[in-house]
């Protein structure tokens, strides 16, 4: 039998809804199964985990050719209907009720549950100093905010996934 | 499928080595399972999770969610984890007699 999976570290680099999602999901179940796992947020993924923001993020309804309406089985969403003010908004309105049929918690509540399970929470230090943002504009269940050298340490073991 | 002994009474599993007949459950048999799971001795909160995972398989035919189970039972995220070290979900699911949740929260 193959060896069995004992430690991830996801790399967030998309602030989407449906970029943050998938990572968050992973990183949570990987606890679930008693997986070491390590998040670290970089680019525009920060916005996942900046404190003012997290909470606002939104479904990139432009740019994105799988995107149907008004359900997944149903006609493309063509891109200039997608840019026409309002369109993220609503989108992000179903995707949210769809999310919390499933019951997975919005992302705010999902951090704080992914890092009580016992996951590192990380943000880039580049991108940090390329927003000029500091410490404080993450939300509590930030660890630490380190370089991709720093990131390379904790990763020793790892089987790294970029997201 | 295979057998296996537990507190005396040989019961049938499933392919995941959960119980493969929920009607074979006892506490009995909870204690030995949580002890094949590294779990020496299931506290009052141990049984706080296991009984609320039979209750919600019992009304909605499958395990609760990590979240529901974090809400519902009175126990959080990191004193689940603390009980059940290295899978609360799969482990909680098991001692209860338990097919594996299927859900991936």
């Amino acid at each position: 039998m193959a060896e069995p999976i004992k430690k991830v570290s996801i790399v967030v680099s998309r602030g989407s809804l449906e970029g943050v999602y998938p990572a968050l999901i992973m990183a949570n179940g990987a606890r679930m199964e008693g997986i070491e796992a390590t998040l670290f947020f970089t680019f525009f993924g920060l916005y996942g985990v900046i404190d003012k923001k997290m909470d606002h993020l939104k479904v990139a309804t432009v740019g994105n050719p799988a995107m149907c309406v008004p359900s997944a089985m149903g006609p493309g969403l063509p891109t200039w209907i997608g840019a026409l003010p309002g369109m993220s908004w609503f989108a992000t309105g179903m995707m949210k009720k769809e999310i919390e049929k499933l019951d997975i918690p919005p992302i705010r509540e999902f951090i704080e549950m992914i890092h009580d399970a016992g996951c590192e929470i990380y943000g880039c230090k580049a991108t940090v100093d390329m927003f000029h943002l500091t410490k404080k504009d993450f939300c509590p269940q930030v660890d630490e905010i380190i370089s991709v050298g720093q990131f390379y340490e904790k990763s020793a073991g790892a089987q790294i996934i970029f997201t | 499928m295979a057998a296996k002994e537990y507190a005396g009474k040989t019961v049938e599993l499933d392919a995941d080595g959960n119980l493969a007949n929920q009607a074979d459950w006892s506490e009995d048999i909870a204690k030995s399972l949580a002890q094949e799971e590294g779990i020496n001795g299931l506290t009052e909160r141990h049984w706080v999770v296991v009984n609320y995972m039979r209750k919600e398989f019992q009304t909605k035919g499958d395990a609760p969610s990590i979240r529901k189970l974090t809400k519902e039972s009175g126990v959080d995220t990191k004193e689940l984890y603390s009980l059940f070290p290295g899978g609360p979900a799969k482990k909680a699911a098991r001692i209860a007699g338990l097919p594996k949740p299927k859900g991936c929260i």
